[in-house]
């Protein structure tokens, strides 16, 4: 039959990799074909479906966010660019392999790990990582079967970033509106019948050491039949000290401040805010010691928290154990502290320490020719915006280096129409991003039935059958 | 069947755009336009300019605006300040370009696109 690898000539220009296809590898794909006007750029990735966390990370209530796809779907389309989906990099080729074939690779495959407290209990049945939890309403394939315990009435998340008011939020969302985004029909359905009516987002810190922004903040404070409870106590003391901070810090503290005081700035506020039948709230200076099962130890039945006294007082004080501990009752929580890289192959240096891949500007620590972008090369941290940044320095090494001659492209048949091959014989079937079009299309097709924007497929293989068919 | 109203001719703004690299860019928009979608339909050569499609979610159309243009601008809303706080090289004339639409009294204006984002990041 049509096999579409062998349909290229030995192409001239050098042959980039880019492995993992979240706004990493989109972004540094972005810059080296805007930058270099021959080098051909393939975009390996495990799922059958691009885009990383903009399609299974960012909450399913803010579409705007993902608006990027349009971006990188013009990357896609650059004649100089392929998309290889259902690859997995480690497993399915070796990047001693992809190195073989190419004469540049970017590790861009994000961290999709998760920290542990490693503290007892955490393993019991109503213990979550958000992570999996987001995998779950997202349609993350290996979180489909996660069935998160919702006949609770209340919930805790540990940690104050982002993701933890995202779960939070999604956790107390009407579903009327949840109903009408991309989330996925699994997570619709076990929301639908949720008991949670009060979630609390645990911090081991004080409120100036908070990671969430104020966009996310703001938000909570406006979700429709839910209520913010924040004691005032907490920040007292703060209103002088807001005076000297930094603007995003001082204007995420008077919000805070703000809504500590005040039920509402009108009496209809008032009135919204008295009459919700559910509440979220900020613990401070709290780190979880143990989670205690119910009698019978089939579920959890509270959390035992340490008392914190912080030394210090920016952004870097530490939180300091007084010896004091309470036990909060809860009967679902969310672990939330952070998600983690993992070495993706013996044959690339990994610093476990800091979990990011070691490099100077991009540039992979002792080999020539590999390079890493995102959240696998910084941490995981920071925003779409943080992660752009960070994607054109890489791309921008990568196009240096074989301008400046440090890289010497050997040209031939090599890059994809050399891998291919290789996948072939092991009886993989790269996903084109074509066939990705076509997975797209069901996936809008199946939502407008429902009124949501698209109903994702869940499930690499049924992603495959739609992908592949009529081929 | 009423006629659609034949509209006014809507006034043109000149707008110079300040890269940076160092090179100005001057366009013509009409009143009404914001700066991002006027970026836009002139193919301005913005790295990452717009990502969230001027929907307030992103902050990538982050301009630098002069204090007298600034002060005549419209306040910025408390949503568009929120996203402003995550922009790089943020400056007390900062505004994001997909909410500030060019009027006929800022005609002439300059705006100046910040610095490569990736020197300007302090974290
Ligand atoms: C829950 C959550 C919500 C967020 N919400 C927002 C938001 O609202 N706004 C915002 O600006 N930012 C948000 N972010 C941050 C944003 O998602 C990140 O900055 C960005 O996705 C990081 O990009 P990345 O490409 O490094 O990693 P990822 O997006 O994780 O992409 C990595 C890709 O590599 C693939 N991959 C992994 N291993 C392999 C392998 N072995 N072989 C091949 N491919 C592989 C993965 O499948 C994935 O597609 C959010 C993050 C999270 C976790
Ligand atoms: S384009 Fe995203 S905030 Fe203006």
């Amino acid at each position: 039959g049509h096999r579409r690898w062998y349909c290229h000539t030995a192409t001239p220009g050098p042959h980039v990799c880019i492995v993992g296809s979240g706004p990493a590898g989109f972004y540094t794909a972005q810059h080296i074909l805007k930058n270099h006007k021959t080098a051909r750029v393939d975009i390996y990735e495990k799922l059958p479906v691009p885009f990383g966390l903009v399609r299974f990370g960012v909450a399913p209530d803010h579409p705007e966010v993902k608006n990027v796809i349009n971006t990188f779907t013009n990357t896609a389309a650059n004649d100089r660019c392929s998309f290889l989906g259902n690859v997995t990099v480690g497993k399915d080729v070796t990047v001693a392999e992809l190195r073989q074939a190419y004469d540049a690779v970017i590790m861009s495959y994000g961290a999709d790990a998760d920290k542990e407290f490693g503290i007892p209990g955490e393993n019991l049945p109503g213990v979550y990582s958000a992570r999996a939890f987001v995998g779950w309403y997202n349609g993350l394939p290996q979180d489909k079967h996660l069935a998160p315990m919702l006949d609770t009435d209340t919930a805790v998340v540990l940690g104050q970033g982002n993701v933890a008011l995202d779960v939070a939020r999604i956790l107390l969302t009407p579903l009327s509106i949840l109903k009408k985004t991309d989330i996925t029909d699994h997570a619709a359905a076990a929301l639908e019948t949720s008991q949670v009516k009060t979630v609390y987002i645990v911090g081991r810190r004080g409120p100036l050491q908070t990671a969430f922004t104020i966009k996310e903040l703001r938000e909570m404070t406006k979700l429709p039949d839910c209520r913010p409870v924040l004691d005032p106590a907490d920040f007292t003391g703060l209103e002088d000290k807001v005076k000297s901070l930094q603007r995003p810090r001082k204007r995420l503290t008077e919000l805070l401040i703000k809504t500590s005081q005040t039920g509402g700035a009108t009496a209809q506020e008032t009135q919204r805010l008295d009459q919700a039948t559910r509440e979220w709230g900020l613990k401070f200076l709290r780190s979880p010691l143990e989670i205690l099962p119910t009698q019978d130890g089939t579920r959890i039945s509270a959390i035992r928290l340490g008392v914190n006294r912080l030394e210090g007082s920016d952004s870097s004080a530490r939180a300091i154990p007084t010896g004091e501990t309470e036990v909060l009752s809860c009967g679902l929580v969310l672990r939330s502290i952070g998600y983690k890289s993992v070495p993706i192959d013996d044959s690339v240096p990994f610093d476990s320490q800091k979990g990011v891949i070691p490099n100077t500007a991009g540039r992979v620590t002792g080999c020539k020719g590999l390079y890493c972008s995102g959240w696998v090369r910084r941490g995981p941290t920071g925003v779409i915006l943080t992660t752009m940044t960070d994607g054109f320095e890489t791309g921008k090494a990568v196009v240096d280096d074989l301008t400046t001659g440090v890289l010497q492209p050997l040209g031939g048949v090599r890059g994809q129409e050399w891998i291919q091959p290789l996948l072939h014989k092991r009886g993989i079937q790269a996903v084109t991003f074509e066939d990705w079009n076509k997975i797209d299309n069901e996936e809008m097709m199946r939502g407008e039935k429902v009124g949501k924007p698209r109903e994702k497929i869940v499930e690499v293989k049924e992603m495959l059958q739609v992908a592949l068919s009529g081929r | 069947f009423s006629q659609p109203t034949p509209r006014a001719e809507k006034a043109k703004v000149t707008v110079h755009y300040s890269m940076a690299d160092g090179s100005t860019v001057t366009v013509q928009s009409k009143e009404g336009e914001n700066l991002l979608d006027i970026a836009i339909e002139n193919d301005l050569d913005i790295d990452g300019f717009g990502a969230c499609e001027g929907t307030l979610a992103c902050s990538t159309c982050h301009l630098i605006f002069q204090q007298p243009i600034y002060d005549q601008l419209e306040e910025p809303t408390d949503e568009e300040l929120d996203m402003l706080d995550l922009a790089f090289g943020l400056t007390d004339t900062s505004r994001l370009g997909c909410q500030v639409c060019v009027t006929k009294a800022l005609d002439g204006l300059t705006v100046k696109v910040p610095e490569g984002v990736a020197d300007a990041r302090d974290v």
